[in-house]
């Protein structure tokens, strides 16, 4: 018979409001094997933990049952005080009488109740836990950052530096992600290039990163401290070590109409080509969709001109394993499609433009070398009218319902921009609200209104419509209670962002949760910002929901810094409630083998003694206990009742639910 | 393709050669017309309240009618569609109204929404095919430039009329190519005519239906064609583009099918 | 306007059987209305006043008349507000009173002319009057 003490915190008011704690405790003390029962107002508090070690002591308890708030928050910390008591950890239990009844409840009388029968049912676990003890695991010295955006070259950068080996995986054939494509960046207007590309060379110069450009992460498996991922490294048919990115084969490239993806499709790229000047790596890559030596075997010009012969046309995708202790997800956004807003004329107009594509229209490296001409008839345009929350804070089913919160500063800068480097505009900017809560931001907002004389008006546009080779901009005015009639010569629309299209598919590899919008889900939304709910995995950047790049950075070196915590450690203490296999019990049917996420079961022939001295082979399953996450999935999928989880056994829960249902 | 059909009381009147050319289009089509009995008038406009239900019934009848005959329900008035369509829609998915309708009508099996209501256009488009259509046109019309008035009611509210991309729509254009002419696209032609404001308020009606039909004109329209006899009265009563003929797109199909 | 105003305010939210405060306030409604200027009261305002129980000006103004419902604000609304049938629900709370039509059947004759179609006399009729 176990000696069981019974602890019922009041959490504050929290709980003691709701629940009668001297009673919850008056009657668990009547349960049987209940040697010790008390309440007290913080169980958390160094005293109230002291007391717990105090009364393990005073009458041996052999198991405690803590009625307080979710095992989510305090399981751990009384697990610790337990031991140091002498006690083993996994004798403590854990009543929720916080989150499952004091918070959900109003009647005191009722919750008094639930309360101590929340109470017994811990208590009848409790009589049934064994001491366990948790193993240990290792923890692999290197991690995976999926995604090259300005998020994953942070991350990789902090980790490398703290002296640990990063993988980073970038399905494009350079890193840089969207921030390579921006012009200006806010609210300090320096080029975004200047700060962006040193970061690039520092990426690919340090040994301790290495780039798998081109590449996408094809499966995982695994856990923490021990990923296997497997890369696949899609043919470029290029040798990636050979190409000295001279640049000769894509001018010379005869396939010159390929729809340029870094300049938003505003102009064209060859078959072979190199992203953009400071490209890393700055190698060439073969479109095989438009090459013609690809598709038909008609051309080779690239393989004629280059010197280094770096061209391989009979490349094949390859793929890469390789073992990781921590992954982190940098897959970033792209700007929605636009649609379900063509009310905005977005495709009836070459004029109307998406944000991005402004950032490229402004932009030295970009299509028009950086003049802004508009996109129809290349004339200078003079009358602009930019256009805020288009997709964003939308419940219709059109668009997003989130703010895309990036959208007020950049249409500042653009707007400031445009005023600045062509004084002779009329710039509009339609706003809903003018978001700037940042370090500077609305100082830098309020600039473009007060010094350069960007026209904001409250209110939003209704329609688009091409007229003559202008744009007729209909339009609310909030403040003047009026309908505006704008003959523009561009709209920018600055659309809503989101997830980029891998994130989904990325999510169910890492089985790491995510929100309805596709934005990976944090542990904790304030306290643990940056590392998902699936232990070894973190999160970087716009995968976790819509930032800047300043926001951006810091959450990327926090994943980083959690990241070191992680691979400095040797070992990893393993989670003991681990499922088990009765092999005496087991048909070797497979169920548990099929249903387990993690791999973690295998099956062996073995040899078992039957009467009158014979033995027979049969095929029975075993459990890894360092891979087993403890989910339980396979106690379910057993049909003869031989898989068991430790901790939390069959026995154990049905004990709980008796004692509930008494 | 035997369809039931609902005609409308403005094209017993006004509009008999949206519904005369309709008909003898559809012939020609391999599609049977079965006029509704004893049809009722749809009131015109949809009721927008929450507790209107008696505006609705005679557009359940209908329903009801067409689910009885076990066939889909074709329409060609625009405002007539708009209204078939939407309270079918209440039938399927308001139980308020649903309840509240059966309950007066008392029938046998009660009705929740499971007739189709399909305009002539999306017949056209859906079951005949454009494809098909362009196919048996014997007298296309070549170079026609054609501007395509769309209107408010076949359009909108998208998530229940689902017609077509309510702000850029391509059904009609494709109806254009299919009889051999030319589309021309405008930005007005899903913008409103003025509709039923023509009778009180003239002058607003004349001030739309002019940008309508200018915005076509500047886009080198030689005509337009509606599926809306509300549309067709305020073009060309109100429009005030005397050099613009406006058309019941049935008129058109007939004449490029060799039957008008 | 003998009801109070604030009840009129709920009656007519009844009526519509939407919930004004979905409404954020972006004003896309009217910037899409094509019978904007014909309006003392617009499409974002009405929501606004239907809100706030400030309906008494609202109903005495002419502007709810002005409404073609041609559905442009309840198809652009980014936030399902559905405006067209809130001042849809005015006209109703108030041609429901005895005496209130804004379409008397005297004031019709001189309006027709030889070729409007039946449509647009039943739509006035069940727009104007009840």
């Amino acid at each position: 018979m176990q000696r069981i003490g019974v602890f019922v915190c009041w959490c504050g008011s929290n709980i003691a409001a709701t629940v009668d704690v001297q009673q919850v405790a008056d009657e668990l003390a009547k349960e049987p094997g209940v040697v010790y029962s008390t309440n007290y107002q913080y169980m958390c508090s160094q005293s109230g933990q002291q007391m717990i070690q105090e009364a393990i002591k005073e009458h041996h308890l052999t198991g405690i049952v803590i009625c307080s708030c979710s095992p989510r928050m305090h399981e751990a910390t009384f697990r610790k005080t337990a031991a140091a008591a002498g006690l083993n950890s996994y004798m403590v239990e854990i009543a929720n009488i916080r989150e499952q009844c004091s918070w959900i409840h109003k009647n005191k009388e009722e919750a008094t109740e639930k309360a101590i029968i929340l109470g017994r049912a811990a208590i009848a676990k409790v009589h049934l836990n064994a001491p366990l003890t948790a193993g240990e695991s290792p923890v692999v010295k290197r991690a995976l950052v999926i995604g090259g955006g300005i998020a994953g070259i942070q991350t990789a950068l902090d980790i490398a530096d703290a002296g640990f080996e990063v993988d980073i995986v970038e399905k494009k054939p350079t890193i840089g992600g969207k921030m390579a494509q921006i012009d200006k960046t806010f609210p300090t207007l320096d080029c975004a290039a200047c700060i962006l590309t040193p970061k690039m060379v520092d990426v690919a110069q340090n040994e301790k990163i290495h780039i798998y450009s081109y590449s996408e992460v094809e499966s995982v498996k695994g856990f923490v401290g021990n990923f296997t991922a497997t890369i696949k490294k899609k043919a470029r048919y290029v040798k990636e070590d050979v190409c000295t990115g001279c640049g000769l084969c894509t001018e010379k490239c005869p396939m010159k109409k390929v729809p340029n993806e870094f300049n938003q499709m505003l102009d064209n790229r060859t078959a072979i080509y190199i992203p953009f000047a400071q490209a890393v790596p700055k190698v060439a890559t073969i479109d095989p969709n438009a090459c013609m030596m690809l598709k038909n075997g008609k051309c080779g010009v690239c393989s004629k001109v280059c010197t280094a012969g770096a061209i391989d046309y009979t490349q094949k995708d390859e793929y890469i394993e390789q073992q990781y202790g921590a992954i982190v997800v940098a897959t970033g956004f792209n700007t929605i499609k636009l649609d379900n807003f063509d009310e905005f004329a977005y495709s009836q107009s070459p004029d109307v433009v998406t944000s991005l594509e402004f950032e490229r229209l402004m932009n030295a490296a970009g299509p028009t070398g950086g003049t802004l001409l508009r996109p129809s008839d290349h004339t200078h345009p003079h009358t602009l009218v930019f256009v805020q929350c288009v997709g964003s804070r939308d419940i219709s089913g059109c668009g997003k319902p989130y703010c895309s919160k990036i959208c007020c500063m950049y249409t500042a800068k653009h707007a400031m921009l445009c005023r600045e480097k062509y004084p002779d505009t009329e710039v509009y900017v339609f706003y809903i609200d003018v978001r700037t809560p940042g370090k500077n931001f609305d100082e830098f907002y309020r600039r473009a209104v007060e010094e350069y004389g960007v026209h904001y008006i409250k209110g939003m546009v209704g329609k688009v419509a091409p007229k003559d080779g202008k744009l007729m901009v209909q339009a609310s005015d909030l403040l003047a209670n009026d309908q505006l009639l704008i003959e523009a010569d561009m709209v920018v629309l600055a659309t809503a962002i989101e997830p980029d299209e891998s994130a989904r598919s990325i999510a169910t590899m890492l089985t790491a949760s995510m929100d309805t919008n596709d934005f990976f889900t944090e542990a904790h939304p304030k306290l643990r910002p940056v590392e998902s709910p699936t232990a070894g995995i973190f999160l970087s950047g716009v995968c976790q929901g819509p930032k800047d790049i300043p926001e951006t950075v810091s959450q990327a070196s926090a994943a980083a810094a959690k990241v070191i915590g992680l691979l400095v450690k040797d070992k990893l203490t393993c989670n003991p409630c681990v499922a088990e296999s009765n092999e005496l019990m087991c048909n070797g049917c497979s169920a548990c083998e099929k249903v387990c996420p993690y791999g973690a079961i295998t099956y062996s022939d073995k040899e078992f003694r039957t009467p009158y001295r014979t033995t027979i082979m049969r095929r029975v399953a075993s459990v890894n206990p360092a891979v087993c996450q403890g989910c339980g999935a396979c106690t379910v999928a057993c049909p003869s009742g031989a898989m068991d989880l430790k901790g939390f056994s069959t026995r154990q829960i049905m004990a709980e639910v008796d004692a509930i249902c008494k | 393709m035997v369809y039931s059909y609902f005609p409308g009381c403005t094209l017993k009147n006004k509009a008999s050669d949206l519904d005369l050319y309709a008909r003898k289009s559809a012939e020609v089509l391999g599609i049977t017309m079965e006029e509704i009995e004893e049809w009722q008038c749809c009131g015109g406009v949809y009721p927008l309240g929450a507790n209107e239900t008696a505006p609705k019934l005679a557009s359940v009848r209908a329903l009801v009618a067409a689910k009885e005959k076990g066939q889909d329900l074709l329409t060609l008035c625009s405002a007539c569609h708009h209204v078939l369509k939407r309270v079918n829609n209440d039938m399927a998915e308001n139980e308020n109204i649903r309840t509240k309708a059966n309950n007066y009508m008392q029938l046998e099996v009660p009705y929740a929404g499971e007739t189709k209501v399909v305009h002539y256009l999306e017949m056209l488009r859906d079951v005949v095919g454009f494809d098909q259509l362009k196919a048996k046109v014997v007298n296309p019309l070549k170079g026609t430039k054609i501007a395509a008035y769309y209107g408010c009611l076949l359009l909108r509210p998208s998530k229940v009329l689902g017609f077509d991309n309510p702000e850029n729509p391509k059904i009609m254009e494709d109806f254009i190519k299919a009889i051999g002419a030319e589309p021309v696209i405008y930005p007005y032609r899903n913008e409103c005519c003025g509709g039923y404001m023509a009778m009180e308020n003239k002058e607003l009606a004349k001030k739309k239906s002019s940008t309508v039909l200018q915005s076509a004109k500047e886009n080198g329209a030689e005509c337009v064609i509606t599926a809306c006899p509300l549309c067709m009265y305020n073009l060309k009563v109100n429009g005030g583009v005397d050099d613009l003929p406006v058309y019941y797109f049935t008129e058109l199909l007939a004449q490029a099918l060799g039957v008008k | 306007m003998e009801k109070n105003e604030k009840e009129l305010a709920q009656l007519i939210q009844e009526i519509s059987g939407l919930n004004p405060k979905k409404c954020m306030k972006c004003g896309k409604c009217s910037g899409a209305c094509p019978a904007f200027h014909e309006m003392e009261y617009h499409p974002h305002q009405f929501v606004d006043m239907v809100d706030r129980g400030d309906v008494n000006r609202l109903l005495e103004s002419k502007s709810i008349w002005m409404c073609l419902t041609c559905f442009a604000c309840v198809e652009r609304c980014p936030r399902d507000v559905k405006p067209a049938n809130f001042i849809e629900a005015a006209r109703l709370a108030l041609i429901r009173q005895q005496g209130c039509n804004h379409l008397k059947d005297e004031a019709v004759p001189p309006l027709l002319d030889e070729e409007m179609p039946q449509q647009a006399i039943v739509s006035a009729y069940r727009k104007f009057k009840k």
